[in-house]
């Protein structure tokens, strides 16, 4: 069995749905009109265009295809992270920074995943390793932005008793445990609730894509499952390595705090 | 002996000299003159260009928490990370003798700290910065927030310290705290210096 293809008079028909929107938008004057439209557009032509991509490169299975749109992905998510921080670290090594972890976080568990768990043929086939290192993206992004959030907010705030323990002695890493601690908890935190109500009070995407595109539910929910296994070790794996790290770019080799490696507070986005 | 050799911090001349061991030196000048920012210095808590050596060891020598554990900075404002004082301190710690020596009863170690008084606390940071017996005491305005009758505690204390042989660098804006326990004076004038962002001088 396979999903019904829908037609593009289908998606005009769930279109019509925004008219809804836009009539709600006038009657209240949101005037959320022009940005209503200019969002829906966006979204469908990024979706229209990355389904061309994987479609393209999913019948080539080359490692290079592969690798290319896993390297953009990454670039993407690493552009993101930077954008999230209310106050971000300074300078291109803190980009820097934010790529590598998600490369090393993205990478490890994604092939963990596929290669090890799953196990296609060939092991590279991309129709396994986008959408999964796409899922492992999107979490550890937000585990890694939450820890850095708290850790940088943590350093300001806590500004006084860090450097009171430096000065009595402590480490850099023994100085700021208090904060990385909290900051591995709260990086923890989404996907601790996303595992407890899975299922129960939202049915995840994936499971959902899959049910529909005709997959035994059965089988939709042991790939779903595997899946949550995998974010939460990447976002955990994620955390500390950015949590060490950021604990590392806001002190210097001699144990000192150094907040003017912080840009001045801004918006967040 | 404590020796600065050509220490050099924004918008201050460049500085040298010596303290020896059971010595008392008295940093002075307006607020926003930069002796917190000089004690903080030698303690290697900002960077600073220029060196300081301890019995003839630079403190890059050695790595940092064991120079800071030589050399200790206690700020005008202890800052507490625990709820209560006795967190703060190693389990083995022997603090009667310094809490008697202060007129703080042992009891305060387990109450919480925001019901202490600014001047209890202020006494606890002492004993926190004194109890491990590092060899050079940086203290910034150790009495500025007791009455007359615990800052004159608080002198004996950290006379004692000098005598014990430590050297103590004291910043003090009193002038006859300053009579009795220092032997030399460094004067800092004020410069129109930008408050460098990682120093937390002015509060001063």
């Amino acid at each position: 069995m396979s999903a019904v293809d829908l037609s593009w008079i289908d998606l005009a028909l769930a279109a019509a749905l925004l008219v809804v929107n836009g009539a709600i938008s006038l009657a209240f004057g949101l005037r959320l009109e022009a940005s209503l439209a200019v969002a829906a557009i966006r979204m469908a032509v990024q979706l229209a265009a990355i389904g061309f991509v994987l479609k393209f490169v999913f019948v080539q299975t080359s490692p290079l295809w592969t690798l290319l749109i896993a390297v953009v992905m990454v670039s993407v998510a690493g552009y993101e992270l930077m954008q999230r921080q209310e106050r971000r670290l300074r300078g291109w090594w803190a980009y820097g920074f934010g790529h590598l972890t998600l490369l090393l976080v993205g990478g490890l568990s994604t092939l963990y995943a596929v290669i090890v768990v799953i196990g296609p043929a060939p092991w590279y086939a991309p129709r396994y390793v986008l959408p999964i290192l796409g899922m492992v993206l999107g979490n550890t992004l937000t585990s890694l932005s939450l820890a850095l959030q708290i850790l940088t907010e943590g350093a300001e705030r806590e500004r006084t008793s860090i450097e009171a323990r430096l000065a009595l002695g402590a480490t850099r890493l023994e100085a700021f445990a208090p904060v990385l601690r909290r900051a591995l908890r709260t990086a923890l935190t989404p996907l601790l609730n996303i595992m407890s109500v899975a299922g129960v009070v939202t049915l995840p995407g994936m499971m959902t894509g899959q049910i529909l595109a005709g997959a035994d539910p059965a089988e939709a929910a042991k790939y779903q499952i595997m899946i949550m296994f995998v974010l939460t070790g990447a976002a955990g794996f994620g955390a500390l390595v950015a949590g060490l790290g950021g604990v590392l770019l806001l002190t210097d080799n001699r144990h000192r705090l150094r907040l003017d490696r912080l840009a001045p507070a801004r918006a967040a986005v | 002996m404590l020796k600065i050799d050509y220490l050099s911090l924004p918008g201050l001349p460049v500085l040298s000299f010596e303290i020896a061991a059971g010595e008392c030196l008295a940093v002075e000048g307006p607020s926003g003159s930069g002796k917190t920012r000089l004690l903080r210095a030698i303690a290697d808590l900002d960077p600073a260009d220029g060196y300081v050596f301890l019995e003839g060891v630079e403190r890059r020598e050695l790595p940092a928490p064991q120079w800071r554990r030589r050399v200790r900075y206690a700020a005008a404002e202890p800052a507490w990370w625990g709820a209560a004082a006795r967190e703060h301190f190693p389990p083995t710690a022997k603090l009667d003798r310094l809490l008697s020596a202060l007129g703080l009863d042992a009891e305060l170690l387990d109450r919480p700290l925001a019901q202490l008084s600014t001047g209890e606390r202020q006494r606890l940071g002492l004993i926190r910065a004194i109890a491990d017996e590092p060899q050079v005491l940086l203290l910034d305005e150790p009495t500025a927030a007791l009455d007359a009758q615990n800052a004159a505690l608080a002198e004996e204390l950290i006379k004692f310290q000098v005598l014990a042989g430590r050297i103590l660098i004291l910043v003090s804006h009193d002038p006859g705290q300053i009579a009795r326990l220092a032997q030399g004076h460094l004067l800092l004038n004020r410069t129109p210096a930008r408050d460098s962002d990682s120093s937390q001088s002015a509060a001063a």
